[in-house]
């Protein structure tokens, strides 16, 4: 993380002094955005930059649902299940994504393409249904669209 | 078209979000005019006049929350717009920050230096990518043309913003416990009193608003609270952002001004149910709120919304709430049970554990509708959900136990028959539907 140190000195000029703890899960994520997932190592470095304890640190990444101690696949999809999408098909999307990728939610194929995952409303009812791939929402979706967008990634 | 513009009233092109076309349609005059024209408590008291009522959920009059604020008493104080937009169903200050984050951003300053806040953040929760990048850009145009940083204006206002990324906890959105996130902690809910505005972030007097009413205020303070008032109802004053979503032709964000039919809403503006199907039921306001204000989880059935017009008051008086703004339309045909167990899964799932009636009773309610939509169900099942419901109701720190029991009781007291049904005959009176069948 140590390379990442600089970025982080940028955030902190609009922050109140004194309170560096609050970059705790912003660092986290970048960490992630950078690496994949979270490494001890990580964590060393941040109680050493923040002055966080380790248990805090700890507690958070075991609290946040995007936070990972572990690599994923290289395309991560997420598949909102939540009451509009499921009204709009996500059932039928995450069948077709189940048979087709031979895995289930939580898995990852074993080539390491595609880790499947379901979530929780992802603020897209309106365009439901709704995959996530990696950052990036992939908004009113049919069967033959997941077949497509599946052959895209590779 | 529903009424007059607040926060919609202009063409989105391809780039209306920018600070230059922000600036061409009045951007920044309220800022320029607060900072040069108005002392700070004379901003609260024109929000106070508007009548403004918070649009996260609880519709708390925003006036009176910023009045818990001393701006003088020399103290640091701290300003967050909460854009952890999670409640299921809404969508709506999505559209804001994709939109017209400026309108947020300028609202921010005004409201800052009415509160005598140095410091504002912006919590957006961490899944919205395209938010996020519209709001920085927009972040970004504003502090390169001056507008934060210091002495903004050359007024001697000083105002800087971070913008928090959230990581993934839906009870973020309870704004108590987004100052845990802010802090560096896990996000639990914290008890009130001390109301945050005596201690939030950092122990210190903290208003937490929502992102759509937030924006509000530099339309107000550029057009006065006079004509603001002109806008709405008397009671509920101004417009509502109402994300549709569901069995409906045309889903979407709608700027509504309060008051409004809500029949002509549904079946003109939002263009009627998909698959020519009648109304079964609305929920009016994402599935939850996310505060503690009655029975907010209330799903209306098809002859209340009838007759039925778009404001708080209204809502209100029929046992429900405008809620989030979220509105979930569905169609006859569609399975409750099955809905409801989407629901309290995703109670059980959000439950951030640290109240034991809220991380137990969910889990309990979910395992039951598990069990039911299973063809497993026993007929005291319906008593047992009832049952944990109601020891949840008021027996947690935040809403999210609440608001599980309200979307379990509205259920079970509207279509009780369906969930009789399916526990007798091992299947959905529906076929398990929650798809809108037929031709669309």
């Amino acid at each position: 993380m140590k390379h990442l140190i600089p970025e982080f000195e940028r955030l902190k000029a609009r922050l109140p002094p004194g309170h560096d703890a609050t970059l705790l899960v912003p660092c986290l994520r970048r960490i992630q955005e950078d690496r994949g997932y979270i490494e001890n190592s990580d964590i060393d470095g941040l109680v050493e930059y923040l002055g966080v304890p380790r248990i805090q640190i700890e507690e958070v990444l075991s609290f946040y649902g995007m936070l990972r101690r572990a690599p994923i696949g290289r395309w991560h999809l997420q598949v909102c299940r939540n009451v509009s999408c499921s009204m709009r098909g996500a059932e039928r999307l995450l069948g077709q994504l189940t048979d087709k990728l031979g895995i289930g939610p939580g898995e990852t194929t074993p080539d390491g393409r595609f880790t499947l995952s379901t979530v929780e409303c992802l603020g897209s009812c309106g365009t439901a249904p709704v995959v996530m791939v990696n950052e990036a929402y992939h908004e009113n979706l049919s069967v033959a669209d997941i077949d497509a967008l599946i052959e895209r990634l590779d | 078209m529903p009424g007059r513009k607040v926060l919609m009233d202009f063409e989105v092109t391809a780039d209306s979000h920018t600070l230059a076309a922000y600036r061409a349609r009045g951007g920044y005059e309220a800022l320029a005019k607060a900072l040069s024209t108005m002392q700070p408590r004379e901003v609260t008291q024109e929000i106070v006049d508007s009548g403004l009522q918070g649009r996260g959920g609880a519709a708390f009059p925003a006036g009176r929350k910023w009045q818990g604020i001393d701006p003088d008493d020399g103290q640091p104080h701290y300003l967050i717009a909460n854009a952890d937009e999670g409640e299921p169903g809404t969508f709506k200050d999505r559209w804001v920050l994709e939109y017209n984050p400026h309108a947020l951003l300028e609202s921010m300053l005004v409201s800052a230096y009415a509160l005598g806040v140095r410091h504002c953040f912006v919590y957006i929760r961490g899944e919205y990518d395209m938010p996020w990048r519209r709001l920085d850009a927009a972040v970004e145009e504003a502090y390169a043309a001056g507008l934060f940083g210091e002495n903004i204006l050359d007024s001697g206002f000083s105002c800087d913003l971070f913008v928090f990324r959230g990581a993934g906890a839906y009870v973020c959105g309870e704004a108590s416990s987004l100052l845990g996130s802010i802090e560096g902690t896990r996000a639990y809910p914290r008890n009130r009193p001390p109301r945050m505005t005596v201690r939030g972030l950092y122990q210190a007097p903290t208003v937490v608003n929502n992102v759509e009413t937030l924006s509000t205020i530099a339309w107000i303070i550029r057009n006065g609270a006079a004509a603001f008032r002109e806008i709405g109802t008397e009671k509920s004053p101004g417009t509502r952002l109402i994300s549709v979503s569901g069995h409906i032709r045309k889903p979407g964000v709608y700027e509504v001004e309060l008051g409004y039919s809500w029949a002509r809403f549904l079946h003109e503006d939002c263009g009627g149910l998909l698959c020519n199907k009648a109304l079964k039921a609305v929920i009016p306001g994402g599935i939850s709120s996310q505060v503690l204000t009655g029975k907010d989880a209330k799903v209306l059935t098809a002859g209340e919304v009838e007759g039925l017009t778009l404001d708080h008051e209204k809502l209100r008086s029929a046992g429900s709430s405008l809620g989030s703004g979220g509105m979930i339309v569905i169609a006859e045909g569609t399975c409750m049970v099955r809905l409801l167990q989407i629901m309290l899964r995703f109670y059980h799932h959000e439950s951030c554990g640290q109240c034991t009636p809220c991380r137990e009773g969910t889990g309990w309610m979910h395992r039951v509708i598990d069990r039911i939509v299973a063809g497993e169900g026993r007929p005291e099942d319906i008593d047992t959900l009832y049952y944990v419901a109601r020891f949840n109701d008021g027996t947690t720190i935040c809403g999210l136990g609440d608001a599980a029991g309200y979307a379990a009781t509205a259920m079970l007291d509207n279509f009780r028959d369906e969930f009789e049904y399916f526990i007798e005959h091992k299947r959905s009176k529906h076929g398990g539907n929650l798809e809108c069948q037929g031709s669309s």
